[in-house]
């Protein structure tokens, strides 16, 4: 395809492919699970309880943002000739272009969240002489001719934001109503008395309420945004909304891409040790207890330290800055996963060393089906769901792991946004006087509305996947 | 018992000298000595006769894996990576890139670790099996599930937010107790309280929600409905019965980490300033002192291993139905 008549040039960064890969697997795997009704079932569950479906959909506003920051391109340079194009090193998402205003609007260093003046008084000229005061933003409140406009107008940016955010949820609201009367075949009044009671079968108002409060939060935020820095500017400058919600992506990949590398170790390793016993139960083992015995932190130092100086003795395989970093985090993924899979491998070692003296699988063996087929057909589909638990609970604790390793030193590419590098950042400026908080608390924010969304969503997933949980109901 | 002590500790000898393969092969093979020699020397100095020097003085001029000069078992033992571990498992960790004896750094900085790590895992423990018990008393009541959320609650904040946070407003708003610091004896009092509040606060969301489990479980077992038909009150099942076999689980989860507490905490230490062995290993990482993070390594790996053997003990020792052969 000739992409020189467009005026971008499309961008795969490696962890962009895993994470578009990683989609087409969990869509995959919806439409496998929806054709199948015993798989069907547990998620049935899931869906039932409103606290999961309440997550569910927070963890899905995030992974939204997560995805249009991950569709990379490169601009071409307007005084390029066109005959032969030459693009900015500056690699951009789709993300950046709707955040634009956002991302170009800098200012000089520090100022407060919905500040119209820097944190820092500057020599001006004013009247013919000079004074020192604290100088105007460029940008945030710029709108504003007098001071005492200011508190009025965020007070109607607030309140716009909200009627405009409460007119969307109650426009799809009603799109939710029609359909869902016309799918059931019923009166829309009976459908919204069953809403109201909760008789639906699933969550309505809770998922209703979060999608409200979430587009009203939403479109607050956007009305903010569009004249001020709803969470003030870092050092340099920069808006710290923007960069938080660009850490979004972040902290998804680490959670995501290192349980990807986790899996096939831990589900090959751990199944193999139990089924087959012997000799490979004793490597397997041996291999577990070494990695495991090895504090944690410290191998992920070590492997990353490594990867830190391989990076910097080739730096003509990165075309651009990002590239690099991006390397450094797909790297980071790997030495987390392969320094965390040991303990799910155990928990299927376990279940497998069960499973194998049932008597289908011993039914099995007597009429000589292999070993790989008894595998895929009768131990695999048992331990799924320790598979599935472990996935959704694992997430958090990776996505507060790489706050703590960058902190260390040890963590994402210090030029990659993160909430980590965030925090590290921001940590040394709480002695300074004002105080300069907005960027360790926009972190804190970000980071555990992510973490709590994905914990209670963990716990539905795990009620209704766990035998155990089952029995004792 | 005492064989099986024996045995288990021969065992753990394969897992050292293989946790030393992996961290020799992650130090030395990729980053080389000649390498490590470039970076100390800065790039001003750089000869080949100086590499060769800082390779001499170091105790680096060896082949790494095998010694082709060399004949018969002197291939293997005349090399770089058996004479490092070899003097590990003496418990010789030689020196630092600061030129202090790491054996002698690592007695001096266990006694902070120590005076912070204990602390934090008694009361630690104590508090989490009281909320732990707590929710399981007023169970499937909108305590128990509003304790069950306040624990989520707890358990998704960052870490890093509960020092900050500690540090900013007890010590620096409130002025009660110093930023950071340490001191020993008693003096150093005002210097713990923080640190171990701070952790303890930070663990009780998932330690109290992981013993809420445990007490649940034993709590539908048939001795309780035993001890309930017999008449006993709720409290006196539950602190009586309940909490002693529920114990068992705990207290042996707890042994494993028991000799781990002498390696400190990484990040605590480091925001409180306290010399213990988590700041010295953080301030090797962020050096790339590779011989610090060795020794590090392997005295973590040693202590996981003892943990695993108490363990193992303890199992028999609360529980005499398990027998050690």
């Amino acid at each position: 395809m000739n992409l020189d008549a467009f005026h971008f040039v499309p961008v795969l960064l490696w962890t962009d492919a895993l994470i578009f890969m990683l989609l087409i697997v969990a869509l995959a795997t919806v439409w496998w699970i929806r054709r199948h009704a015993h798989l069907r079932a547990p998620w049935a569950a899931v869906a039932r309880r409103p606290m999961a479906m309440g997550a569910a959909l927070v963890l899905a506003v995030f992974v939204i943002i997560g995805l249009l920051d991950s569709l990379h391109y490169r601009e071409r340079l307007d005084d390029s000739p066109p005959d032969r194009p030459q693009y900015s090193v500056e690699v951009l998402s789709v993300f950046d272009a709707l955040a634009s205003r956002l991302r170009t609007q800098q200012e000089k260093t520090y100022s407060a969240p919905l500040a119209m003046h820097l944190y820092a008084k500057e020599f001006t000229e004013r009247d013919g002489a000079t004074v020192r005061d604290y100088p105007r933003l460029k940008y945030g409140g710029a709108h504003l001719k007098q001071a005492d406009e200011y508190i009025s107008d965020i007070v109607r940016r607030v309140f716009v934001g909200l009627l405009q955010g409460l007119a969307g949820s109650l426009l799809l609201f009603g799109l939710l109503a029609s359909w869902q009367a016309r799918h059931r075949q019923m009166k829309v009044g009976s459908w919204l008395s069953a809403w109201g009671t909760g008789h639906l079968g699933w969550p309505g108002r809770t998922v209703v309420i979060v999608l409200a409060l979430v587009l009203m939060l939403g479109a607050v935020m956007a009305r903010l945004a569009a004249g001020y820095h709803v969470f003030g500017t870092d050092k340099v400058g920069q808006d710290v909304f923007y960069i938080s919600l660009k850490s979004i992506r972040t902290g998804l990949v680490i959670g995501t891409l290192t349980t990807l590398v986790t899996l096939p170790l831990a589900i090959v390793l751990g199944i193999a040790a139990g089924y087959f016993r012997g000799w490979v139960d004793d490597v397997i083992q041996y291999i577990y207890t070494v990695l495991n015995s090895i504090p944690g932190v410290l191998l992920i130092a070590a492997a990353v330290l490594i990867v830190q100086v391989a990076i910097e003795a080739h730096p003509d395989l990165f075309d651009t800055s990002a590239a690099r970093a991006d390397v450094r985090l797909l790297a980071l993924c790997i030495i987390m996963g392969v320094t965390s899979w040991t303990s799910l491998a155990r928990l299927l070692r376990g279940e497998s060393l069960k499973l194998r003296t049932l008597d289908y699988v011993e039914a099995a063996r007597a009429f000589g089906v292999s070993h790989a087929r008894i595998i895929s057909r009768h131990i695999f589909p048992n331990v799924f769901h320790l598979v599935l638990i472990a996935i959704v609970l694992d997430f958090s604790g990776l996505v507060l792991a790489e706050a703590v390793l960058s902190y260390v030193g040890v963590g994402v590419d210090p030029s990659m946004y993160s909430w980590g590098n965030m925090i590290n950042g921001a940590r040394l400026e709480l002695a300074r006087e004002p105080v300069v908080w907005w960027q360790l608390g926009a972190a804190f924010v970000f980071m555990f509305a992510l973490v709590l969304a994905a914990n209670l969503f963990a716990d539905g997933v795990r009620d209704a996947f766990d035998p155990r949980l089952e029995e004792r109901r | 018992m005492f064989a099986y002590i024996l045995r288990r500790l021969l065992y753990a000898i394969p897992i050292l000298v293989g946790v030393n393969l992996l961290t020799f092969a992650l130090f030395f093979v990729v980053n080389t000595p000649d390498d490590m020699a470039r970076l100390q020397l800065g790039a001003k100095h750089v000869t080949p006769e100086a590499i060769e020097r800082w390779k001499v003085e170091h105790g680096y001029d060896k082949p790494l894996l095998l010694n082709t000069r060399a004949t018969g078992s002197a291939q293997l033992t005349d090399t770089l990576f058996f004479q490092r571990s070899a003097a590990m498992f003496a418990f010789q960790f030689g020196k630092g890139d600061d030129g202090r004896d790491i054996g002698n750094e690592i007695r001096a900085r266990m006694g902070p670790s120590l005076a912070i790590a204990l602390p934090v895992f008694v009361i630690g423990l104590l508090v989490n099996i009281t909320f732990a018990l707590l929710m399981v008393f007023f169970r499937a009541t909108y305590l128990d599930l509003w304790g069950v959320v306040l624990c989520v609650v707890l358990m998704s904040i960052s870490g890093l937010f509960y020092i900050i946070a500690g540090q900013y407003f007890i010590a620096k708003l409130w002025n009660l107790l110093p930023i950071s610091g340490y001191a020993g004896g008693i003096h150093g009092l005002k210097f713990i309280l923080l640190p171990v509040l701070v952790s303890v606060v930070a663990g009780i969301g998932s330690g109290s929600r992981w013993y809420r489990t445990i007490f649940l479980e034993e709590i539908g077992k048939d001795y309780v409905r035993t001890a309930r038909a017999k008449g006993l009150s709720e409290i006196r099942v539950l602190f009586r019965h309940v909490l002693k076999n529920g114990m068992i689980p705990i207290l042996t989860g707890a042994v494993v980490v028991l000799p781990l507490l002498f390696m400190g905490s990484l990040i605590t230490e480091s925001f409180f300033g306290i010399p213990g062995l988590g700041s010295y290993t953080i301030d090797a990482i962020q050096a790339q002192d590779f011989s610090v993070v060795r020794a590090m390594v392997f005295l973590g790996s040693f202590l996981y291993i003892v943990g695993l053997i108490l363990t193992d003990i303890s199992y028999s020792w609360v529980d005499p139905r398990v027998r050690l052969q």
